[in-house]
């Protein structure tokens, strides 16, 4: 939501700053979060493990990055081809955004696989799932249209955003390395002792 | 002394008589409508005709017009917005960003029938309760575009199109929208104006946000005029590419131009000891870019 909240502003230099050209940040977001709904869940029926999880969000912050540096090599060339700003707005939205919102839908319901042990808990899980990552977004939205933007560049805010996700998926990683090394270290303690 | 009373006793309810006649003129709303960025309403006191934005926030009048003498400009800042033709005195081609009722093009259009005008405008409504309520009529000369201000400043810039006259009038919800406020648009601005253009934008004069403004402008275009009237909230800022003239050549020019703006009721006589360049601003704000715009949250501080 951060990254949605910028968008407008990103493309406002190029596009302006009107009811258009959030319609079409809008509608690039939520086609991106549903094909990332579609693939995520997907990708879960296969071998679902943590490792995968992480990459998920390391993908994001990667995809995010030109955002950053290439927003205006992008949106130039688009700017100047097409020269109604509603197209050229929603074209710029799916280059600029399109990938890295993808990538952050396929989160939600892989998650939904790695927590959900058994049937009966999976509505509870999911109902959670839905609300952390809603609550997240709202979180998101607030501090970036009241705050962020006061203290901050909006590439910095969106530097900050990339950092979270990279920083996220580094500690996924980690825990799993952890818990891995204990599980085979008290495997070779087992194996150890029946010898 | 029991006449006198009685005298006193009809003058207040005569006042009072004169006071509600005056209020049930006062509340003609002969246009409501909902565009897609705000509330306008079109309200009729008497002979005046005003076009109010976002009513329910108790938001000023945009524009107002006398219905029978549209010629005389009613609002400080539209007047105003004349103290331009101090530096470029025959403008050829003239751009207007914020078409509001569309006074102020059509008297632009009036003083100079040769000139090109190029208007701006984000809303449609706004176009069509300008031609249905205020009078404004395009023609071979003068037209409007629907348009951003930003995305049409820089398609401009690209085409290579130049302008000697340029007002910045464009206002959103609260304020001048954020992305028509930074250095990065003044720097586009500028990519279309002509070596002896002059930029006039309209401005508020109070608010935190009046420092990040006035440094942003110096930053781009160096010294200012700084035009604050006591009549009005609006402080215009009018520039141009070169250095700023000497007030003489000011003084000079107004007389010329006074004659033929009087019928608009535009003091130009008064403007040239209005027009100040010195810094009354905090000059340590930082400059307003595409980066950093917190415009509608610096306006409320």
């Amino acid at each position: 939501m951060t990254v949605e909240m910028l968008g407008a502003r990103i493309m406002a230099p190029y596009f302006g700053g009107s009811i258009s050209v959030w319609g079409s940040l809008i509608t690039v977001f939520m086609l991106a979060l549903s094909v990332g709904y579609l693939v995520g869940g997907r990708l879960s029926t296969r071998n679902p493990n943590p490792k995968t999880f992480a990459l998920f969000f390391i993908g994001a912050a990667i995809s995010s990055i030109p955002i950053i540096v290439f927003a205006d090599a992008i949106m130039r060339p688009i700017f100047l081809t097409i020269e109604d700003p509603r197209y050229g707005s929603l074209f710029a939205s799916i280059f600029l955004y399109f990938i890295p919102t993808s990538i952050l839908g396929m989160i939600s319901p892989y998650s939904v696989r790695l927590m959900v042990d058994s049937h009966e808990h999976s509505g509870h899980m999911a109902g959670l799932l839905f609300f952390v990552s809603t609550i997240g977004s709202a979180g998101g939205t607030l501090a970036t249209s009241f705050y962020f933007v006061l203290w901050f560049d909006v590439n910095q805010i969106l530097w900050g955003a990339v950092a979270v996700l990279l920083l996220a998926g580094s500690v996924i990683l980690l825990i799993n390395y952890l818990l891995q090394k204990r599980a085979t270290d008290s495997q070779v303690l087992g194996y150890e002792k029946q010898i | 002394m029991k006449n006198r009373f009685k005298l006193l006793l009809s003058l207040v309810s005569f006042c009072g008589l004169l006071a509600i006649t005056q209020s049930l003129v006062a509340a003609e709303v002969i246009h409501e409508e909902k565009s897609l960025y705000r509330d306008i309403n079109v309200v009729q006191t008497g002979d005046r005709r005003c076009l109010i934005f976002n009513v329910h926030r108790g938001d000023r009048n945009q524009t107002c017009v006398d219905v029978n003498n549209r010629d005389e400009l009613i609002f400080s800042y539209t007047k105003m917005s004349f103290a331009g033709l101090l530096l470029t005195p025959e403008p050829k081609k003239i751009l207007i960003a914020g078409l509001g009722g569309g006074t102020l093009p059509l008297a632009f259009n009036d003083l100079f029938p040769d000139a090109q005008i190029d208007v701006v405008e984000v809303d449609q409504a706004v176009v069509n309760v300008a031609k249905e309520f205020f009078f404004f009529e395009e023609n071979a000369n003068m037209s409007v575009a629907v348009n951003d201000a930003r995305v049409f400043v820089k398609r401009a810039g690209i085409l290579g199109e130049k302008y000697d006259y340029i007002i910045l009038d464009a206002f959103g919800g609260d304020y001048i929208p954020e992305h028509l406020l930074t250095q990065e648009f003044l720097e586009e601005v500028k990519q279309i104006m002509t070596e002896d253009a002059v930029l006039v934008a309209n401005t508020f004069s109070t608010s935190r946000f009046y420092d990040h403004e006035s440094v942003t402008y110096q930053r781009v275009f160096g010294e200012f005029f700084n035009f604050k009237l006591p009549t009005s909230g609006n402080r215009m800022i009018i520039t141009q590419l070169d250095p700023l003239p000497p007030r003489g050549n000011l003084i000079t020019r107004s007389q010329a131009l006074a004659p033929s703006l009087e019928k608009f009721g535009v003091p130009l006589l008064e403007y040239p000891n209005r027009l100040s360049t010195r810094v009354d601003w905090d000059m340590s704000r930082r400059v307003l870019t595409d980066q950093y715009s917190p415009a509608n949250l610096l306006q409320g501080n």
